[in-house]
């Protein structure tokens, strides 16, 4: 299953957040806004790592927000927002964050082989420095693998 | 053998711990059952696993249990996985 369509709407390069929890809600609205969600996922998100702390920092400088399925998700998808000023999650190694990933699956059962090609992109090593340095949505899409 | 992927919400973070330790498992040749899944199940799901991986910030958050914990660091590491999970499962 390839990655859901990544559109400019859900793309955002070079924002400068003043912390975790506004670059996290700019991920939520970039899925709004491209329909994958409802704007009430960003608190859902935001709620998740006030809850269990900053563990979705996963990487070296990438945060992969997210929640539970749930009915503020209208369908599987993925926002990218880049970080002109990197913020800091508060994780013990990962941290600063200069890209951010809103991910929004429909069905945890369905949402493995997405996660899949997700962790291809990114096993890739350069992965997160090139989307960091990403100037425009076709640069970030081509290094997403993905269509518009 | 039964290896289980923690994670808060049970999607996203440990579905890619759970695809990428699969990965690292077949180059080592072990053959394991991995499963993502939450927190809050974390009990139940792990009750006959043998390695819990997971986050720093979930290990307090597991409570009691017999499996190894191996806390990963960045997912998409690859030497990092294999060693960890070389040394609790070699």
């Amino acid at each position: 299953m390839p990655l859901p369509p990544l559109p400019a709407e859900a793309i955002v390069l070079g924002a400068s957040p003043a912390n975790w929890r506004e670059a996290v809600r700019l991920a939520g609205a970039a899925l709004a806004t491209a329909g994958t969600t409802l704007p009430s996922y960003s608190d859902e998100m935001i709620r998740m790592i006030e809850e269990h702390g900053p563990y979705v920092v996963i990487a070296p400088g990438l945060a992969l927000a997210h929640a539970r399925p749930g009915p503020d998700v209208l369908k599987d998808g993925l926002s990218v927002v880049t970080l002109a000023d990197p913020v800091s999650f508060g994780h013990p190694h990962n941290d600063p964050v200069n890209v951010v990933i809103g991910l929004a699956v429909a069905t945890a059962e369905a949402h493995l082989a997405f996660v899949a090609d997700l962790a291809n992109v990114f096993n890739e090593e350069s992965a997160i420095p090139a989307l960091a340095a990403a100037q425009s949505v076709a640069d970030v899409q081509r290094i997403m693998g993905v269509t518009a | 053998m039964k290896i289980v992927a923690i994670c808060g919400a049970g999607i996203g973070s440990s579905g890619i711990l759970k695809v990428n330790a699969e990965r690292v498992l077949d180059r080592l040749g072990i053959e394991a059952d991995v499963t993502a899944a939450d927190i809050a199940s974390v009990q139940r799901v792990a009750a006959d696993a043998q390695v819990i991986l997971t986050s720093a910030e979930f290990v307090d958050a597991i409570g009691e249990t017999r499996a190894d914990i191996v806390v990963i660091n960045n997912y998409f590491d690859a030497a990092e996985l294999t060693e960890k999970l070389d040394a609790a499962l070699g």
